[in-house]
Order: structure tokens, then C-alpha cells, then sequence
């Protein structure tokens, strides 16, 4: 008989295990200066590329650590940086994500040559352009253009919000490459940050995950070569959301690791503070939050690691990541609301972390899809059976 | 600081093939708690970890093995949950592991132990060639039974020379190995010996590494624990576990504090009368 199996595997334990030591000893201690400064601490940044944390998700052949088979344990990895900051869950899952694995995925032999083996072995950071300023929600709004002229495509508009845009040395770019039967059609290219013609505009100040990179980037007559399309001429919009599915599973999982955070700092301070001659553990009102915390955490896990459960067993897993990434953030934003309550006056405090994951948690609920383009995704599989 | 130096044998043109690593699986708490009636060791619900020592010895032998060439084997004798430990050590670069389990090895005091293990070097040994030198390091303790004698019992199971407490290891030449050794307060002694050696390190000898997740990975894709019985060793029964072990613990027990701490406060000059007058009240100035 075949029994349901809920348990992570040995392999899976021991990343966890490692990932947690390496973030709690090199991250935490540098995460609130690093929100403050808001800039990514170099010497976390060195020690990342070093222990393959750019290329998780890519074969040991193209630079990579080998997880491209195991997106369960990816997205314990980023559970688990995201557990300590979340701004390095974003930088490491974007770029791996959205970016590395998709060149890997999609990408041409020659392309994983010439930039996925950078990417995975984090010698050169990557992003992925989307959205623009008339186009957040509405991905088929996009209007940066792209001409083709001879052997090349001529890149030319402005990507805003962009993940990682100012640190990024290897872009995907979703641009209007034409139109057919009066249909924008879109195409994903592959820019390097050393193309004529583009440049790094404003860099956002954010409310939270501020040591993240976001970045207004500017394209002025970008030429682009035809070997530098990722898939198909007009296939960009379908290729994106593609793109987005996979990596939605592992915005999951960053959340998922935030809301833990906020779990375990509940219950530390509960135990810890005490108000009315007693812990303020003993209280059914903190109880209670504590219960719906720990409930929303799991509910995320389990739903994360479903999605990426389905992804390595090769099956539909769009649905999967919707509803884990919908799911996820929103359990971790009311992990970080609950988290602060309880805290109190404290929890207002950048002595506590707290604070900081209240900030955070917001940015889970709108980036890579709003929660409200998530319902609508999980709506139209349930209702036009996509 | 003073330091002795010792000069033990000549320099000779063999290289270093093989770096075994002793290790033991260990409950995570430094203290860890007694069950009264049965006064055994309380393991539940207590995660296993690597003896933090230990990790030192692997980095040491994997930090050995970039710097020069050669094959680093990890060695534990344990119950087969010992294999995520290490699992850990293959994670960290180790080449290979091998997990000595048998039941006939349960209750092993530490003769029994090193017994054990040095008949597992003993038989990876087998058919190397004569002059083929080979290291052994262990970590100085084990968290747990905190005795420090496994080490030291293992090379006299090999017949191999020993250093203990190792603060520093250098190689020189092909294989002599030079190393400061903490001895009393403040002092360290400089040995070099011939391989092969055993030596037992401390922790400030070097920082374990983080492992990358490819090494993560590969310790579970690419590289083995290969499990070996008693019969595997071809072993006496009568030499191994609890048979073979020459001391029996009769009890273990939380020794119970004596006498009380006094905190004193105030400012320097307050506590350091206040102090007088107690020493006085004792009769002890």
C-alpha cells in the first residue's frame, strides 16, 4: 500500500538545517543595518555566491547546485533566508527564479552558455522586466517596443519596479516585438547591463523589504541580436506568465519564511513579557493569535511545498502556485499585524524585528502578482478550466 | 608563551593519500537531561547534530585535501540515524563515509569504540600499498560523554603515533606533520612526527565552513555512506560493544550544587569592603 507521505526527505531536513546556520549566523545579525542603509551587505552577498545560493536551481552543469529537480528544497532555502530578511529572499528567488531558471528552462544551448553559467554561479545578478507604468496588473499592457532591424531588435521605453534592476547585470525584458490580427504580441529578450543605450534610473525607497534592490531601468535605442530572444518571436506573453508560475512557488516560500519569523517572535515575547502579574502567554486573547498565526503558517507550507512537489513530479502546478502565493503572503501579513500587536508599543520598535517584518510582509501581497490577480487566476482555472 | 620543540623522526618522500575523520553523532544541547529512574540519557525530542569538535577535524582533513591531494574518509560508528551526520561531513566535502553499525556494537565504552573504528581504518586500509601514508583526526571530545579518549585509544589500536589537543597542523614535506599543541596554562609544545599519525584537534585550530548547497546536494546525490557490520570487520563479538568494553557506567546523575554564590553590589570600594567582611565573618582572612 502506498501511504501519503508528508515528511521532507533527509536531503531536504539538512538543507534546511544548513541554510538556517548559514542565515541566522551571516544574515541576521546584519539585517536591520542592511534595511536601514537600504542596501544588500556585501560581505552576505560574497559568501551567497560562494555557497551557490544564485544558482540553486540550475544543473551542476550550467554552474548551478542541482535543485533544478527539487523545487521543494529551493523553496525551503528561501523559506529559510526569507525566515531571517526577507529583502535576501527577494534578491537570491528573483533572480533564480524569474531569471537563471528560465534561461535554463526556455533558453537556447549557446544562451545557457553565455548567461546562464554566470548567473548560477553569481558572478552576474539577474531581474526580470516586466512591469511598466501602464503596466502592473494588466501584463498585457506592456509598451516598451521592440524593432526589428536586420539581424537585431531595437529596444526602446522604461521598466519601473523592477527586482534587483539596479544591481542586475543580466535582464529578461518583455517588450511589444509586433502585432498580430491587431493583437499586441510580445517577445522575452535577453539584455546584458552593458548594452548601449540602457541605463539605471531611480532607485525606489520602499516601505519595507528596503535592502532589496527596485529599479526604474531605461532603454534608448538597446540593440539587441535575434539569439537573444528567449523562446519564440511573440511568445513573450505566454512565456511570462509562464515564467511567473514557476516563481510565484518560491515568492511562496518567502513569504512562508516571514511568517514563520513573525511565529516564533510571537511566541518568544508572549513567553517573555508579562503584563497583569502574569506571562501574557496565559492570555486566550494572545492564544488565539498565536493559534491563527500558526495555522496561516502552516497553511502556507503545506501549500508551498504542494506546488513544488507538482512542479518536480512534471505536473500542473500554475493553480498550485496561485493559491500557495496568494495563501502565503497573506498569512504572512497577518502574521506581522498579529506579530506587532502582540509586541505592543514594542512592536513598534526597530529594537525588535518585528517592526521590520511588518514592513516587509506587504510587499509579499502585491509583487509577482497582486493577491487580487491571484484570486483571478485561481478563479479562471476554476471556472474556464484554463 | 613558551613553546617546546620536538623533533621526532626524518622527512621522507611519501605523499598523503588518505585523511580518515572520526565522528560522532551527538544530542544538540550541552546539557542534556537524565532520565531518574532509569538513568539514561533522555534523547527524545533532542535533535542530533555533529560533536561541534568534530567539525573541526573535517575541516581541517577537507582543507587538507584542496591544499594538497588525496582522499578524505569519514569514519562513525553509530546507530543508522548516525548516517545524517555523516551525511553532513559528505556536505562539507568529506569524499567518502562510512557508517560502522551492528547491533553487537551497542553499549561501547570508549576501548570498545576505538576498537571498532580502528578495525574499520584497519580493513579500508587493506591493499593500499606498504608505503602509503595516511592521517587520522579526530576532534579532542564528544559533547556528550566528554572523555577525550577515543583519539588517543584509536592510534594505539593502530600503532600509530599520537598528538592531542592540536591548536595548529602544518605539512611539511611529504609526510612529516608539524603542530602546536596546547599544554598548560598558556603554553604550547611544537611536535613533528612521521605518517602515519593520529592527532585530536581543538576548536581553535580552525572555523568549520558553512557548506554550499552543491555540497548539500552532492552528499546525497553523488556521494555514499557505505555501511559496515561486525561481520563486515570480521570481528570477535567478544571484542566489540558491550562484551569488549572494560569499564560499565553505573549511574549518571546531575551532581548537585555545593555551597551558595553571594552577589555583591554597589560601587568598587562598597563591594570591595563588603567582601572583606565576609572573608572575615568566615574566618578565612
Amino acid at each position: 500500500m502506498v501511504i501519503m507521505d508528508f515528511a521532507l526527505t533527509d536531503k531536504q531536513k539538512m538543507i534546511r538545517k544548513l541554510t538556517r546556520e548559514f542565515a541566522e549566523e551571516y544574515i541576521t545579525p546584519v539585517a536591520e543595518e542592511s534595511d536601514r542603509k537600504q542596501e544588500l551587505d556585501p560581505t552576505v552577498m560574497e559568501k551567497m555566491k560562494e555557497l551557490n545560493y544564485f544558482g540553486s536551481c540550475i544543473p551542476e552543469e550550467y554552474g548551478g547546485a542541482g535543485l533544478h529537480d527539487d523545487t521543494i528544497s529551493f523553496a525551503i532555502i528561501t523559506e529559510e533566508i526569507g525566515r531571517v530578511d526577507a529583502s535576501w529572499a527577494i534578491t537570491t528567488g528573483v533572480h533564480c527564479s524569474v531569471c537563471a531558471y528560465p534561461v535554463y528552462k526556455y533558453g537556447t544551448e549557446e544562451q545557457k552558455k553565455k548567461f546562464l553559467i554566470p548567473l548560477a554561479k553569481g558572478e552576474k545578478i539577474g531581474a526580470f522586466l516586466l512591469t511598466e507604468a501602464n503596466a502592473g496588473s494588466d501584463a498585457g499592457g506592456v509598451q516598451m517596443t521592440a524593432e526589428k532591424d536586420g539581424e537585431e531588435w531595437i529596444l526602446n521605453g522604461s521598466k519601473i519596479f523592477a527586482t534587483n534592476g539596479g544591481i542586475a547585470d543580466t535582464m529578461l525584458v518583455v517588450a511589444k516585438s509586433g502585432e498580430k490580427d491587431s493583437r499586441k504580441e510580445l517577445t522575452v529578450f535577453i539584455v546584458n547591463k552593458d548594452t548601449p543605450g540602457y541605463s539605471v534610473g531611480v532607485k525606489e525607497d520602499k516601505l519595507g523589504c528596503r535592502a532589496s534592490n527596485t529599479s526604474e531601468l531605461v532603454f534608448d535605442n538597446v540593440r539587441v541580436p535575434d539569439h537573444q530572444i528567449l523562446g519564440n518571436i511573440g511568445g513573450g506573453f505566454k512565456l511570462g506568465l509562464q515564467i511567473l508560475d514557476y516563481g510565484r512557488i518560491i515568492i511562496a516560500a518567502q513569504c512562508l519564511g516571514l511568517a514563520q519569523a513573525c511565529l516564533e517572535e510571537s511566541i518568544k515575547y508572549s513567553n517573555e513579557r508579562e503584563q497583569f502579574g502574569t506571562k501574557i502567554a496565559n492570555f486566550q486573547g494572545i492564544q488565539w493569535k498565536i493559534a491563527d498565526i500558526a495555522t496561516g503558517v502552516e497553511s502556507a507550507r503545506l501549500l508551498t511545498y504542494k506546488a513544488g512537489w507538482l512542479c518536480d513530479q512534471g505536473r500542473p502546478y500554475g493553480l498550485a502556485g496561485s493559491m500557495a502565493k496568494l495563501v502565503a503572503s497573506e498569512a504572512a501579513m497577518n502574521a506581522a499585524h498579529q506579530a506587532v500587536q502582540i509586541h505592543g508599543g514594542y512592536g513598534l520598535m526597530k529594537a525588535y524585528p518585528v517592526e521590520r517584518y511588518f514592513r516587509d510582509a506587504k510587499l509579499g501581497e502585491i509583487y509577482e502578482g497582486t493577491s487580487e490577480i491571484q484570486r483571478m487566476v485561481i478563479a479562471n482555472h476554476m471556472l474556464r478550466k484554463r | 608563551m613558551f613553546k617546546y620543540f620536538i623533533q621526532v623522526k626524518n622527512f621522507s618522500d611519501v605523499l598523503i593519500l588518505k585523511i580518515f575523520v572520526c565522528i560522532k553523532q551527538v544530542p544538540g544541547v550541552a546539557e542534556v537531561k537524565i532520565d531518574p529512574k532509569t538513568n539514561t540519557l533522555i534523547r527524545e525530542g533532542i535533535p542530533s547534530i555533529v560533536n561541534p569538535h568534530d567539525k573541526h577535524a573535517i575541516e581541517l582533513a577537507v582543507s587538507l585535501r584542496e591544499k594538497y591531494s588525496g582522499e578524505v574518509i569519514a569514519l562513525s560508528m553509530g546507530p543508522p540515524q548516525a548516517e545524517k551526520a555523516l551525511r553532513e561531513a559528505l556536505a562539507m566535502g568529506v569524499d567518502i563515509a562510512y557508517l560502522l553499525t551492528d547491533r553487537a556494537f551497542a553499549g561501547a565504552d570508549t576501548l570498545a569504540t576505538s576498537h571498532t573504528l580502528a578495525l574499520g581504518i584497519k580493513k579500508l586500509l587493506k591493499g593500499t600499498q606498504e608505503n602509503e601514508k595516511y592521517l587520522v583526526i579526530c576532534g579532542t571530545q564528544a559533547i556528550d560523554g566528554d572523555t577525550a579518549q577515543v583519539g588517543p585509544e584509536l592510534a594505539e589500536e593502530l600503532n600509530i603515533p599520537q598528538i592531542t589537543y592540536v591548536l595548529k597542523f602544518e605539512l611539511r614535506g611529504k609526510d612529516m606533520i608539524r603542530v602546536e599543541r596546547a599544554f598548560r596554562a598558556e603554553e604550547v609544545v611544537v611536535i613533528e612526527t612521521k605518517l602515519p599519525a593520529l592527532i585530536s584537534v581543538l576548536k581553535e585550530i580552525n572555523k568549520p565552513r558553512n557548506p554550499g548547497i552543491k555540497g548539500m546536494v552532492n552528499a546525497y546525490s553523488k556521494k555514499q555512506v557505505i555501511y559496515l557490520t561486525a561481520e563486515d570487520l570480521g570481528v570477535d563479538n567478544k571484542e566489540i560493544g558491550l562484551n569488549g568494553s572494560q569499564t560499565e557506567v553505573w549511574r549518571i546523575f546531575i551532581p548537585q550544587r555545593k555551597g551558595q554564590h553571594i552577589m555583591l553590589e554597589g560601587t568598587i570600594e562598597e563591594m570591595s569592603q563588603s567582601l572583606c567582611n565576609n572573608l572575615k565573618e568566615d574566618k578565612i582572612i
